[in-house]
């Protein structure tokens, strides 16, 4: 009875843009892989209420394994096969080299309560790179516990409620205020820590406005939280007078450094005014992804505020370094152990390779990228804020869907029938039908004139006939998923068959 | 030197000179320095404070040279205490490290993340089998911080402020907890340790009474390595409290062989899955799981991968109930979480298919045979003893001779090239004779000899008992 069904798992599998089995309908018992010696019984050791009864996992040869993930590593985009212009999120060349390095024995095989004195080369890793950022970002030190970037904002806020508790004001600054060009974790990491949020919106050069700003400050701010360049790809020129009304104000700047690969060895958030930081290592500093994670959050902050950095901190007294976990201050542990190390292995590598010199060049190169595309997609698209941008900038189809149908949405589902992935779409929220561009350094200039042209040719195809738009992608393995149901009647895991009644 | 490459600087970037230069020219700027320019007052004072970049060959020198200085890797380890040294089949790196998988973004658009999208709900189908529970999601940073979302679940399902967790929790789970409930103006309490290692129920009934307490928070096995559930008269006590049951899997390699979270009446199973094929790493990246029953379905932070179809019906994955997310609800949102661990979370996703049910069950055995022959040898040395009886998965509290400290013992044994375990003493101060030790698949007999042995020399070097 099952023969057929499985003839058919594997007839779906061979032929072109079918489905490939779930890895539970594909094994058999008895098909196992012998990983193992076989050892005693688990009840000579173990009470028999201890164990579980049954373990429904399925066994597979290990060629059927190989089969199945190098198949579904086939149905994806990646850097590695393609262009990536996903704004904020900058999507640059990932080097080989630094995943060699976090993956020497010694680093990877490293535990975490292996003794100070015998991991004195992961401590220097950390110290090191620690030292590096603060002296990139001007920042008096950074710790790298958090395990990503919204841990970070999580490590920022919580830092500065203790500073206001600390100095007696805690109780009255309880308000966060996030611009409108703010990333979205921002507010929901403000609401972890019991803040209020209060947005404000852009001024009509895209800028957080030097009086707006000041309407919103009170007795109640604890925090603005700011990037910059912001989300619309332009740097803030009034920081400076911000922060100091913030400051006169009592309160807090927090930088989110999602957007830091066009400042590095241009500007430093510690010489605007900022007070607390964090990065995307795995944005500016080129570790991979991996498909949504692991990131690398490190957050830094000025000298006032070391003392409320998470633990452990690494120190350094004369050559030895160690974790310090006595910090009476601190705002405590943020994760199960020390940082992300493998990826401050992988920043680290980054931040040798290129030297000082070679990353301010990476951050003119990713401006240039950015203003190149700027001025040769602003031939067919709207693009709302046209002046010099940093790292990315934003396209709106809001002609486009006006006079043909076509929105953004349409216009990056068409893109992926052209090779390329979607840019970041409907975000930031103040520009509608909004594409938001980023290609980062690495992007050659063939590589952005291709992009342009299937940009192009897009809109081109919008105007003439907008339902072929409307139907991309067609060239994907699936076309446009039905999320509506997905959410309404969610199905989030594979459940065994029911066993067949005796 | 003149070889007519001068000015390669390493950015990884590939442009010529005159790439530059028509682009500048298209922008209708004259340098590289125009389109950045700041106000004078944030300019930079002086170049950044990092030294010269350097070519690949030298660069791996300098960081083979860092790994060189983590003298651990020449020790024979009985290190555990929430991360575990196992055996990785090569197939995990093989197929992990390929480039569409690891530079990968968050899947955002399903059309062509579909490989990914399906490699995460299958991850949440092993989460779902091996805990017993309905519902898991993509991944959280690591075992101590879906502990603390586990907890923010609890509090928004009951509406109370209140955690009540055992001491026989991971220490650092218990920190992380208390740093996210500072944030939050939660209160944490604690159960305290029983006298046999075990989590001490006797003051549930008094506390629960007045049903102050979000979540009730029981780890097993527990920090001590010993089997530790709630029996059905302490359920019994809890279900009628209204409390919410986290269980928490610090050791995800016990789920081949123990009673699963469900099994003993947990409502939320969180954890740590480093175990299945993810590196020690000096304590990272890991993979935290959360799973849930049904009920907590739109509470659970995170991504979630959902099994939906495409415009034609053909059977499509994708990332769904994002409007509990912060990109749709910003500070409404269930959580601040916007990574996963999806790159940690496939490795074991392809550990766990490699293994599959006979291999898991196969090495949770071993861990439990090598914990145990461990233990046999160890007691056999005189003056060391368990310090708690019964059961243990893979690790165990070993009691030094009372003439001596856990510190001491295990100063001695790095001397003989041995990281001997954890000393206990380090979380709690009645346990200073006590340190913790692991044993996995990994252990060998030579191994358990050369511990025992070293620590019969060391009873001897310090004079520690008197015949």
């Amino acid at each position: 009875m099952s023969a057929p069904e499985t003839t058919d798992l594997l007839r779906d599998r061979f032929e072109p843009g079918h489905g490939e089995p779930l890895i539970f309908e594909l094994g058999q018992p008895g098909r196992a892989n012998t990983y193992f010696p076989n050892g005693r019984a688990l009840e000579e050791f173990l009470p028999a209420t201890a164990l579980r009864a049954e373990l429904p996992l399925p066994d597979n040869s290990e060629l059927e394994v190989i089969r199945h993930f190098t198949r579904l590593s086939q149905r994806n985009f990646s850097i590695d096969t393609g262009f990536y212009p996903l704004g904020s999120c900058t999507m640059k060349y990932n080097p080989r080299v630094n995943d060699a390095m976090a993956n020497l024995p010694g680093f990877r095989d490293l535990h975490p309560f292996a003794p100070d004195e015998l991991a004195q080369g992961a401590l220097g890793v950390m110290y090191d790179l620690e030292r590096y950022l603060a002296a990139i970002f001007g920042m008096a030190a950074f710790s790298l516990n958090p395990a990503a970037g919204a841990h970070a904002e999580l490590a920022a806020l919580l830092i500065a409620k203790a500073y206001f508790n600390r100095i007696g004001e805690g109780a009255r600054r309880t308000t966060v205020i996030v611009p409108d060009t703010a990333h979205g974790t921002n507010p929901a990491s403000a609401a972890m820590v019991g803040y209020n949020v209060v947005s404000l919106q852009s001024d009509a050069r895209g800028r957080v406005g030097v009086e707006d700003i000041k309407r919103v400050l009170g007795a109640d701010t604890a925090v603005c939280m700011m990037t910059n360049p912001n989300t619309l790809g332009l740097f803030e020129d009034q920081i400076l007078e911000i922060a100091a009304a913030v400051h006169a104000a009592g309160g807090l700047m927090y930088y989110d450094g999602a957007n830091a690969n066009a400042l590095m060895g241009n500007a430093r958030p510690g010489d605007m005014g900022f007070d607390l930081m964090h990065l995307n290592t795995h944005k500016t500093f080129s570790i991979p992804h991996g498909g949504g994670g692991a990131g690398h959050g490190p957050v830094g902050v000025a000298a006032h505020l070391v003392e409320f950095l998470p633990t452990p901190v690494v120190r350094k007294d004369g050559d030895v370094l160690s974790l310090d976990f006595d910090r009476p201050d601190s705002i405590g542990p943020m994760r199960s152990f020390w940082s992300n190390f493998a990826h401050a292995v992988r920043a680290l590598t980054y931040v040798l390779a290129n030297g000082g010199d070679g990353l301010t060049k990476v951050s003119q190169l990713a401006v240039l990228n950015a203003n190149y595309l700027r001025v040769r997609v602003r031939e067919f698209l709207e693009t709302p804020y046209d002046e010099i941008c940093r790292h990315e900038f934003v396209a709106s189809a809001q002609a486009l869907k006006r006079e043909t149908g076509v929105r953004a949405l349409d216009v990056a589902k068409a893109l992926l029938d052209h090779g390329f992935h979607a840019p970041t779409m409907y975000f930031p929220l103040l520009v509608p039908e909004c594409l938001m561009i980023e290609p980062t350094e690495t992007e050659s200039k063939e590589t952005l004139d291709a992009f342009v042209a299937a940009l192009r040719s897009i809109v081109e195809t919008a105007r003439r006939d907008p339902q072929a738009v409307l139907a991309a992608p067609v060239t994907t393995i699936v076309g446009r998923v039905d999320e509506t149901r997905a959410a309404r009647d969610p199905n989030l895991r594979w459940r065994p068959p029911p066993k067949p009644s005796s | 030197m003149a070889d007519g490459y001068e000015s390669l600087t390493r950015v990884y970037a590939p442009h010529t000179e005159s790439d530059i230069r028509e682009m500048l020219d298209a922008v209708g700027v004259e340098s590289l320095e125009d389109l950045l320019r700041v106000p004078d007052a944030i300019a930079l004072a002086a170049p950044l404070a990092v030294p010269p970049g350097l070519p690949e060959l030298e660069l791996q020198r300098t960081m083979a040279a860092y790994a060189a200085r983590n003298e651990a890797l020449g020790y024979v380890s009985f290190l555990g205490a929430g991360a575990y040294r196992h055996y990785v089949p090569p197939v995990v790196p093989a197929i992990a490290m390929r480039g569409e998988f690891l530079t990968a973004y968050t899947p955002y658009q399903a059309e062509v993340s579909q490989g990914y999208l399906q490699a995460i709900y299958e991850w949440q189908s092993y989460v779902c089998l091996l805990t017993g529970l309905d519902l898991a999601n993509a991944s959280v940073y690591d075992g101590a911080t879906a502990l603390a979302e586990g907890a923010i679940m609890a509090v928004n399902a009951t509406g109370r402020r209140a955690i009540l967790v055992s001491a026989a929790v991971h220490p650092n789970y218990r920190g992380v907890l208390r740093t996210y409930a500072r944030g939050l103006d939660l209160d944490v309490e604690e159960l305290p340790l029983g006298g046999d290692g075990r989590t001490d129920f006797a003051s549930l009934e008094a506390r629960l009474a007045d049903k102050r307490f979000a979540a009730l928070v029981v780890q097993n096995p527990n920090f001590f390595g010993a089997v530790d559930v709630p029996g059905d008269d302490v359920r019994r006590i809890v279900e009628a409290s209204g409390t919410v049951t986290i269980g928490v899997v610090a050791e995800a390699m016990s789920l081949g062989a123990l009673v699963p979270p469900a099994g003993w009446g947990a409502h939320i199973a969180v954890g740590e899955g480093q175990s299945f094929g993810v590196a020690m790493a000096y304590g990272g990246p890991y993979v935290g799981f959360i799973a849930a029953n049904k009920e907590h379905m739109r509470r659970i932070p995170g991504r979630l991968v959902g099994r939906s179809v495409d415009v034609a019906g053909k059977p499509a994955y994708t990332l769904t109930l994002q409007a509990r997310e912060q990109h749709i609800r910003r500070e409404k949102a269930t959580s601040n979480i916007c990574t996963n661990q999806a790159h940690c979370a496939l490795c074991a996703t392809i550990y766990l298919a490699a293994v599959g049910a006979s291999g898991l069950r196969r090495c949770a055995t071993l861990n439990v045979e090598r914990i145990h022959a461990l233990s046999e040898k160890v007691v056999a040395v005189p003056g060391f003893s368990r310090r708690f009886e019964g059961p243990v998965f893979n690790e165990a509290a070993i009691r030094v001779p009372a003439a001596a400290s856990a510190a001491q013992v295990l100063a001695k044994l790095r001397e003989r090239k041995i990281l001997g375990g954890v000393d206990l003493g380090r979380w709690y101060p009645q346990l200073t004779d006590c340190i913790l030790m692991s044993a996995t698949e990994l252990t060998t007999d030579a191994e358990i000899e050369a511990l025992a042995s070293a620590l019969r020399a060391i009873v001897e070097e310090l004079d520690l008992v008197r015949a």
